[in-house]
């Protein structure tokens, strides 16, 4: 099993949901996050006390996916939420040791 | 001799509203040219009494909608959002705490005719303030009427310095140092301004006749330079400038400076103290001044290079009407379109570049936008004031006497400025004996801890947003 942590833009979430809802992804978690990669955000006047906002709001997706299915998952997360601009974000992929289902202790891949 | 009487009666017989109760009067009066004739003034002067009273009630709703909820959403915007509740609290209990100074003995001695300097106590726990009028201040409205008026200024004047000391007072320390200095910064300097006998009443047997239509002095010029003592005294904010301290919600400010626009109408054309012309041109100067101090703030944005903000066009529009009420009464739109301007440009210079130079830390621009605004529309008063729109002051010929330097007497911009003198003068000694006072009884500065939990948690046990809930 392959974890996968992608930062988007806010704005993507939705395009991002529906395409990989489109592959028969069905389970994730999303975070509000800040931060930022080699985007250096923007600058921000208020009665002329001048602020560098660096930290700009992101959207955090995680999703674990059986080994098999990382690749495709990750090629249509990325297609999704792709503007081509600086800042759209990055994807990183852990392996998982192990997923149980609280429910009924189901365990590796059957509990996804 | 008999067209003069038909003159005046048909004069009063189209007195609007005054016309069926005055036919009533006429009736049962004893037949006679004069006893229907006395009958007939009696009633519309009782119109005009309710016409007057009316606006006046309203006006003082007005001018305390701008404490609460206006002055307090436009600073609670401002501080960040931890310290909203507080902030916003500090306005609000002003209303409570005020007022109740103002019914012992506040009204008293702002109002009573006393010395120069400071009213006495004929209106203690405000006897002898009823329905009658008080001739000296408003014929024509009950004297409870202007007493309340009156008591709205009373209330906004220390809320404004709260946005100096914002985010790390104590609040019990602000409430004492409110009330130490509403005795020895307000209620005096309103003496001296408005009350029968004050030393720079124009118009009640004052020795130097200072224009103050609606509180340039009196509020503005006496609340800004006590924030600036306040600044200085309570000393930065932890973590001042370099921290991010942005407005945590400039939407709230936003509303608040619509309700300050708004409110203010109330505070300058109900200083005509009657639904008079007057009034209208105070209001229509308002209006004016308010609107070049946005563009004026705005233009000076873009002059240094920055964007048109919101907060700049907000913070303008206070400007000017700052600066256009000590005017708003004795000048026409244009002068008040020119103030209003003015204020805008030189208030945005106080606060985004004299401030940074000095580095104090006038968290909320009280001093920037109503000192140095106050102090240009009174100097500018002397400038721009005109008969042509407020007559009531008489010479020795009793005609309308010559008012500002455009109606020929250059002598009144030097006694405009002996009145900021005065005014800054007793704002600074008596914030400084306040502040001491309070410091040394209760502590007016938040522990760090305090500071850095906010002023909701750490003054009142509460927060502003539980977004959570």
């Amino acid at each position: 099993m392959k974890k996968i942590e992608a930062i988007i833009q806010p704005f993507k979430l939705e395009e991002v949901k529906e395409a990989l809802k489109a592959i028969g992804i069905d389970g994730m978690t999303i975070t509000e996050v800040r931060g930022h990669g080699r985007q250096k955000g923007h600058k921000e006047v208020y009665r002329g006390q001048e602020y560098n906002v660096d930290l700009l709001p992101k959207v955090k997706v995680e999703l674990v996916v059986p080994s098999a299915r990382a690749e495709e998952v990750i090629k249509t997360l990325s297609g999704a939420a792709r503007t081509g601009n600086i800042g759209d974000g990055k994807i990183f992929v852990y392996d998982v040791a192990e997923a149980i289902r609280i429910r009924n202790e189901d365990r590796g891949e059957s509990a996804l | 001799m008999t067209s003069n009487l038909t003159g005046r009666i048909a004069f009063l017989l189209t007195s609007g509203s005054a016309l069926l109760q005055a036919q009533q009067a006429a009736a049962q009066a004893p037949q006679g040219t004069d006893a229907k004739i006395a009958a007939l003034e009696a009633a519309v002067k009782s119109a005009q009494s309710a016409g007057d009273n009316a606006w006046m009630l309203v006006s003082a709703a007005l001018v305390l909608m701008m404490t609460g909820p206006g002055l307090a959403l436009f600073y609670g915007g401002l501080v960040r959002k931890k310290n909203i509740l507080g902030t916003m609290m500090q306005s609000f209990v002003l209303m409570a705490l005020v007022t109740v100074l103002w019914a012992i003995c506040g009204y008293s001695l702002a109002f009573g005719e006393g010395s120069f300097f400071l009213g006495d106590l004929r209106y203690l726990f405000l006897q002898n303030v009823g329905a009658a009028p008080n001739a000296d201040y408003a014929g024509t409205i009950p004297h409870q009427t202007f007493m309340v008026y009156q008591l709205m200024f009373a209330i906004i004047t220390p809320a404004l310095i709260t946005g100096a000391y914002a985010e790390r007072m104590r609040f019990s320390a602000m409430m004492l140092f409110t009330t130490l200095w509403m005795f020895l910064v307000y209620f005096p300097m309103a003496h001296m301004v408005w009350g029968k006998g004050g030393f720079l009443n124009a118009y009640l047997g004052g020795k130097i006749p200072c224009f103050d239509f609606a509180g340039g002095t009196v509020v503005h010029i006496t609340s800004g330079v006590s924030a600036l003592v306040c600044a200085i005294y309570m000393g930065k904010r932890a973590g001042y400038p370099s921290d991010q301290m942005k407005p945590h919600s400039l939407t709230l400010s936003f509303v608040g400076a619509c309700l300050l626009w708004v409110g203010w109408f109330g505070f300058n054309a109900g200083s005509a103290l009657g639904a008079s012309a007057l009034a209208t041109s105070a209001f229509v100067a308002t209006h004016f001044g308010a609107a070049a101090g946005a563009l004026g703030w705005m233009l000076a944005e873009r002059i240094q290079g920055h964007k048109m903000s919101a907060l700049g066009g907000i913070s303008g529009a206070v400007a000017g009407l700052v600066a256009i009420t000590p005017a708003s009464g004795f000048v026409k739109p244009f002068p008040a379109l020119f103030i209003g301007l003015a204020a805008g440009l030189v208030c945005y210079t106080i606060v985004v570049k004299v401030k940074q130079k000095f580095g104090y830390d006038d968290s909320l621009d009280a001093f920037g936008v109503h000192g140095i605004g106050g102090t240009l529309g009174a100097l500018l008063t002397g400038v721009f004031a005109t008969s042509a729109v407020n007559d009531a002051l008489k010479n020795a010929a009793g005609q309308p006497a010559a008012l500002g330097l455009i109606d020929g007497n250059g002598m009144q911009v030097v006694n405009q400025l002996i009145g900021c003198a005065i005014a800054a003068g007793l704002a600074i000694v008596g914030s400084l004996i306040a502040l001491k006072i309070s410091d040394a009884v209760l502590g007016v500065r938040l522990d760090s801890k305090e500071e850095q939990t906010g002023l909701d948690v750490s003054m009142h046990g509460e927060e502003g947003y539980n977004f959570e809930s």
